[in-house]
C-alpha cells in the first residue's frame, strides 16, 4: 500500500506559483542585499580596521540590508511552504536555476553589473546543469 | 578596496557558501517532509515548524551560509557569486555518489559537467565590476557629481576652477 505524499496531491499551477514566489522573492532579496553590501564596502577590510563588531555594526546599520533580508525571509517561508507540498528534487533545482537567470537580468538592470558574454554563458550553463541534476 | 582576482581566503568563503546552502536545504526538506501538510491559511503553523530539530539545524547551516554570502557580496558581484554557489549542487551529487553510494545517471553527470564548466567560466573573469571614481562615498562627493547622479541623461563635464597651462 502506498501512502499519498503531499507532493503527489499538488497541482501543476499551484507548484508553479510556489516556485515563482520563491524565485521572485529571492531575486528581490538578493539584489537588495547585494546593493546593501556594495554600499557598505569590503567587509574583510572593515573587520581588519574595526574588528568583527565593527563589521557587524556596518551591516546592521544599513537600511537597505533589512529590506533585502525581508524579501529573503519571504523567500524562505515560500520555500518551507513549497517543501511541505513538493519534493526537494523539484523545488531546489527549479528555484535555483530560475533564480540564476532572473538574478543575471536584475544584476544588469538594477546593480549595473558588467554581465558580459562570459557571465551569461555561465548562467545558462549552470541553469541547464541544475535542471539536469534534478533528473 | 575590492580585488578583481580572488585571494585563497576568498575562495574559502565561496566554498562555505557552496557547502552550507545545499546541506541546509537538505535538513529543511528532511524536517518539512516529516510534518503533516501545512495550509498557507495558517502561517502560525509554518512558524512553529521552525523550532523542530531538523529545521533548526538547517537554519543554523543557512545562517552560516548567509554570513559567508554577505562577506562574498561585499567584494564580488552578485552575478559572480551566484554561479559559484551553484557548485554546491555538484558537491551534494558527489557526496550522494561516494558517501551514500547512490547511483548517478548519465544526465546528472552531464549536469555536473555543465555546472563545473559554467563556474570555471565565471571564475576566470573579474569578480567585481570596476567603475570610475564616481563610486566615492556620498559624503566625499562633489555637489556637481550628486546632480549628475540624480538623473542627468548625458555625462556632465566638471568645470575646472583653474585651467591648466
Amino acid at each position: 500500500m502506498t501512502i499519498p505524499t503531499p507532493a503527489s496531491t499538488t497541482g501543476l499551477w499551484a507548484a508553479a506559483a510556489m516556485i515563482a514566489a520563491i524565485v521572485l522573492c529571492s531575486t528581490a532579496g538578493e539584489v537588495l542585499t547585494a546593493a546593501a553590501m556594495k554600499s557598505i564596502g569590503d567587509l574583510d577590510e572593515i573587520r581588519a580596521r574595526s574588528g568583527l563588531q565593527g563589521a557587524i555594526r556596518a551591516v546592521l546599520t544599513c537600511p537597505l540590508f533589512y529590506l533585502g533580508v525581508g524579501f529573503l525571509a519571504l523567500a524562505f517561508f515560500s520555500l518551507l511552504l513549497a517543501l511541505n507540498h513538493l519534493n526537494l528534487s523539484l523545488v531546489a533545482p527549479a528555484s535555483a536555476s530560475l533564480t540564476l537567470v532572473t538574478n543575471a537580468i536584475a544584476g544588469k538592470i538594477f546593480l549595473k553589473e558588467n554581465v558580459d558574454r562570459r557571465r551569461w554563458t555561465a548562467a545558462v550553463l549552470v541553469c541547464i546543469g541544475v535542471y539536469l541534476l534534478a533528473h | 578596496m575590492a580585488h578583481e582576482r580572488l585571494l585563497p581566503r576568498q575562495y574559502l568563503i565561496l566554498g562555505l557558501v557552496a557547502v552550507c546552502a545545499p546541506l541546509g536545504d537538505t535538513c529543511l526538506s528532511r524536517g518539512m517532509t516529516g510534518l503533516p501538510p501545512i495550509s498557507p491559511a495558517h502561517p502560525a503553523t509554518l512558524i512553529a515548524a521552525v523550532f523542530t530539530p531538523w529545521i533548526a539545524f538547517g537554519i543554523a547551516l543557512l545562517i552560516g551560509f548567509f554570513a559567508s554570502y554577505l562577506t562574498a557580496l561585499s567584494w564580488a558581484d552578485l552575478t559572480f557569486v551566484l554561479p559559484a554557489t551553484a557548485f554546491g549542487n555538484v558537491i551534494v551529487a558527489f557526496l550522494a555518489r561516494f558517501w551514500l553510494h547512490e547511483p548517478i545517471s548519465l544526465e546528472r553527470w552531464a549536469g555536473i559537467a555543465l555546472i563545473t564548466i559554467g563556474v570555471s567560466f565565471v571564475a576566470q573573469g573579474p569578480s567585481l565590476t570596476v567603475r570610475p571614481a564616481i563610486e566615492a562615498p556620498a559624503s566625499e562627493r562633489l555637489p556637481l557629481e550628486e546632480e549628475s547622479l540624480a538623473g542627468a541623461a548625458e555625462p556632465v563635464v566638471p568645470v575646472a576652477e583653474e585651467q591648466p597651462r
